[in-house]
């Protein structure tokens, strides 16, 4: 058995519960993704594993070890932080040395290496300078160097991309996908960046309010969310909910008024959801006033309402009506997500 | 706005005079002759004689309190960083119970008069026979500094990253591994801080130093200052060269890191 | 649940880094401030150990409430605290205000006015003495100019020799009042003071209605430090008057120092330091009390 596995974490600071029973089972060599709002506790989980804090309760495996009383420097662990965590009294050759140097590599050994994660990442040119004089793409760099040079069994990230801007966001997550095909290595990498986790992520976990929701591949997560929680954190805009009820192998909505036939689930109270890109104007039962056109790009995103309830659909980018109009939408086309008490029932 | 600028140039102009007139007239007054000194009217401008210099030296033995003054302020800064960067980083980063006390107690020690020290210090130096030694000097100064230092560096260490450590720590560094290689280094600035502070107390303690050092041959430039004795009239020209001397350094500190210790100064006064 | 080993060397090593540094502390401050109340209930005279070291309760303690010299010394040091600290903290203020603004050379200035505080005191206090000479001084010089006949010995008149020492204290420690003001002042943002001079507010106004109540606690502060400082005062009245002319400068701490090391006197100095003592710690709980609160919620952070 390898890997990492977490089993049944607990963790609180003072009253303030962190980790609920967290267990999670990453395979060698995978990219897992842990994805949740602010607040979750998947920054915890990553400090847990590095052995920046101890758990209260609960195992850590790495490689079938357990973790439990090893210092972060026993682990073979690395970690880049969002900060970057860079030296600043050292120069980037310093920094990527540093691991190496603490591990008392002879002299060759560590030029070597650096050398080689320096051109791996591009960052040849920059070995001189101080982590001062650097940009925050090339102390994003310098950071992953510093964890890739002495080839840890396991590489954590946490929220490594947020403090960039979005266009090397975008690069660096493509090659940060492909460092990983390269490596092989097992990676955990935390974000509360939907598109980050969707794009990376091999297998992703939803974390909230410290438990964790729901694990799966991306497109399982995105089109089949096992409760209402994942459901409404993944997509945007994001999903439409709306409140009704189960009977005779239709779903009937009240207010917006519509019914649509939806098969195999037993009778009772249910709430829809509804994701805004399958539900486009056309014609169904679905009627609402158009009261806002976003134009984001690509497409218009339509936002929508009728009596007290509000929602969303989206059209393609020309889609000319302007607010005020009666639109007409077939939720029937869209894929329907039905949940009773958060859970999802089909 | 502008009339605002000019006044407080003005006014910082004219406290620069005063804070400065006295000690320049000193200054002045060491490079006089004896008949310069005492002349009515002064001699605003010295002729430029080192006689005073040379009998400072030669007949006060000048360098050798010079000397002594250098060993304890030395010996102190060097004691004083050594326990106190340990003390603060503790405070400033690991789980230490009670830590608000602790700094409290601290700072209360900084605020103890000397005079209620100094029967129960002389009883006990006494007791191991360390009156009249370096030694002797030193421990009371370390204890006396320490406070102030421990401050000092408590609130650079805290100023820096936490990340910075826990990224050494998963390089394969320990706790002290992570302080000696990573937040040593960074806080340079608040242990060189310290460093000054601490050096010119010890350089300028005249209390501990008139009741500890009872032995000529230990004591150091402010009590030799204080002691400087004529046969018939005051040595002033002696004295005023001696206290050019034991100031020249401080001066120079002063202008070279005005800034450091403006901060060092308010961190240990203000911040909490 | 397993202990946490890392936890628990991590407690090791802060206690092992604190202990050296706590145990200088407890031995040479906290502990001396016990053991001199316990000497000041005994009566020990240096220089005659055949009397042995009797124990006599709150005697020393009745004899100083009877001590006329003592009491005396109280008044001036209560004079002394009271009049250099507000003098100090008052021009403190007007530096502060002076070097808060930007203009060019204000480093250079900053210096300048700690040249002051750096200086050992023993050498201002030997500086003072010879500017205050009676026959050859130069402020009797800059006051009375050739007329010899009319110089005057500044310190062996008691109230002049008080106004002295007042005055050098002033002077020395003004710069230290001010660098807390300072740091005060520059908490302040800018922007304030921008917007409520758009508001139509003049110099004087900002001043009186934002700058001083957002400064206050700092001057507290100075107010406070400069205080138990000045209860501390020795060096000068030990170099420039030695606490006389009649006692004009006799404050306590250079009294308890008299008395218990040029008299020989050590359970009575005890007693006197003993009182210094409790004054300065009632100045010092007033401070905690200011910063206190700021200290514990550090701690929570």
């Amino acid at each position: 058995m390898s890997g990492l596995i977490l089993d049944n974490l607990h963790k609180s600071f003072g009253p303030e519960k962190v980790l609920d029973g967290v267990s999670l089972a990453v395979e060698e060599g995978q990219l897992a993704v842990l994805l949740g709002p602010s607040g979750c506790g998947k920054s915890t989980i990553l400090r847990l594993v590095a052995g920046l804090e101890e758990p209260d309760a609960g195992r850590i495996f790495l490689g079938g070890q357990d973790l439990a009383g090893l210092a972060p420097k026993q682990r073979d662990v690395a970690m880049v932080f969002q900060s970057y965590a860079l030296y600043p009294h050292l120069d980037v050759f310093g920094n990527l040395a540093f691991p190496l140097r603490m591990a008392r590599q002879p002299k060759a050994e560590i030029q070597r290496k650096v050398s080689e994660a320096a051109r791996m990442l591009g960052i040849e040119k920059l070995l001189a300078k101080k982590p001062g004089q650097l940009s925050g793409g090339q102390r994003q760099r310098v950071a992953i160097g510093r964890a890739i040079v002495r080839s840890p069994r396991l590489f954590l990230f946490d929220e490594p991309l947020s403090n960039l801007d979005a266009q090397l966001r975008g690069e660096m997550r493509l090659e940060l996908a492909a460092l990983h095909r390269k490596l092989g290595t097992t990676m955990v990498y935390v974000t509360h960046d939907q598109t980050e986790a969707l794009t990376l992520g091999q297998v992703i976990a939803v974390l909230h309010q410290g438990r964790v929701q729901q694990v799966g591949g991306p497109r399982e997560i995105y089109q089949r969310p096992v409760n209402r929680f994942v459901a409404g954190f993944l997509g945007f805009p994001p999903m439409n909910f709306f409140e009704g009820s189960l009977q005779d192998g239709r779903f009937v909505c009240p207010a917006p008024a519509f019914s649509l036939p939806v098969a195999g689930v037993a009778p009772g109270p249910a709430v829809l959801g509804i994701r805004p890109e399958e539900l486009t104007p056309g014609e169904g039962p679905l009627r609402g006033r158009l009261e806002l056109v976003e134009r984001v790009g690509g497409q218009s995103v339509l936002h929508l309402r009728s009596g007290e309830a509000r929602f969303t659909a989206t059209a393609p980018a020309d889609f000319s009506a302007q607010a005020g109009a009666e639109l007409s939408l077939d939720p029937a086309a869209a894929r329907p997500h039905l949940f009773r008490e958060d859970q999802r029932i089909n | 706005m502008k009339r605002g600028r000019l006044m407080a140039a003005l006014g910082a102009g004219a406290f620069c005079l005063l804070a400065l007139a006295p000690f320049v007239w000193l200054v002045l007054t060491s490079f006089k002759t004896q008949l310069e000194v005492t002349a009515i009217p002064p001699t605003l401008w010295p002729g430029g004689s080192l006689e005073f210099y040379r009998s400072a030296l030669t007949r006060y033995g000048l360098m050798h309190f010079v000397l002594n003054s250098l060993i304890v302020a030395g010996g102190t800064t060097a004691c004083t960083l050594c326990l106190g960067v340990g003390a603060a980083y503790a405070l400033a980063r690991l789980r230490v119970p009670g830590r608000p006390w602790l700094m409290g107690a601290l700072l209360l020690v900084s605020m103890f008069p000397q005079i209620s020290l100094a029967g129960p210090i002389w009883r006990i130096l006494q007791a191991v026979g360390w009156l009249g030694t370096y030694q002797g000097l030193i421990i009371p100064y370390v204890t006396l500094t320490l406070p102030l230092a421990v401050w000092i560096l408590t609130s650079y260490f805290s100023e820096l990253p936490r990340e910075l450590e826990e990224a050494a720590m998963l390089d394969g560094c320990g706790r002290l591994g992570a302080l000696v290689r990573v937040i040593l280094p960074l806080a340079g600035p608040g242990v060189f801080t310290a460093a000054i502070l601490v050096f010119i107390y010890a350089w300028n303690e005249f209390f501990f130093a008139l009741l500890i050092m009872t032995r000529r041959a230990v004591q150091t430039l402010p009590v030799g200052i204080a002691l400087f004795q004529g046969q018939f009239t005051m040595p002033w020209g002696e004295i005023a060269a001696a206290s050019t001397v034991a100031t020249a350094p401080l001066v120079a500190l002063v202008f070279l890191f005005q800034r450091r210790i403006v901060s060092g100064l308010s961190a240990g006064a203000i911040k909490g | 649940m397993t202990i946490p080993a890392p936890r628990h060397g991590e407690k090791l090593l802060a206690w092992g880094l604190l202990l050296p540094c706590l145990a200088a502390v407890c031995a040479f401050a906290f502990w001396p401030i016990v053991y001199s109340m316990v000497l000041s209930l005994h009566r020990i005279v240096l220089g005659l150990p055949g009397l042995g070291e009797p124990f006599v309760g709150l005697g020393n303690y009745a004899r100083l409430l009877s001590d006329p010299t003592a009491r005396a010394s109280a008044g001036v040091t209560l004079i002394f605290v009271a009049v250099s600290t507000l003098c100090e903290v008052a021009l403190g203020t007007l530096m502060a205000l002076a070097l808060d603004k930007s203009f060019r050379g204000r480093g250079l200035v900053r210096a300048a006015v700690l040249v002051p505080w750096a200086i050992p005191t023993v050498v201002a206090s030997q500086m003072w003495r010879f500017i205050l000479n009676d026959r050859y001084g130069l402020l009797n010089w800059l006051i009375f100019g050739d007329q010899v006949g009319s110089y005057r010995a500044w310190l062996a008149e008691p109230g002049w020799a008080l106004a002295a020492v007042i005055s050098a204290d002033v002077w020395k420690t003004s710069a230290f009042a001010a660098l807390i003001v300072l740091a005060g002042l520059q908490t302040i943002p800018r922007e304030l003071n921008e917007a409520a001079a758009l508001d139509g507010a003049g110099p004087w106004q900002r001043f009186r209605h934002l700058t001083l109540p957002l400064v206050l606690p700092a001057l507290a502060v100075a107010l406070v430090f400069r205080t138990m400082d000045a209860f501390r005062v020795f060096d000068l009245v030990y170099v420039m008057t030695q606490g006389g002319p009649a006692n004009a400068t006799n404050v306590l701490q250079f009294y308890g120092y008299k008395k218990m090391f040029a008299e020989g006197f050590m359970g009575y100095g005890s007693a006197v330091s003993v009182m210094v003592f409790f004054m300065v710690l009632a100045v010092s709980l007033i401070y905690l009390r200011l910063v206190g609160r700021r200290l514990l919620r550090g701690d929570a952070r």
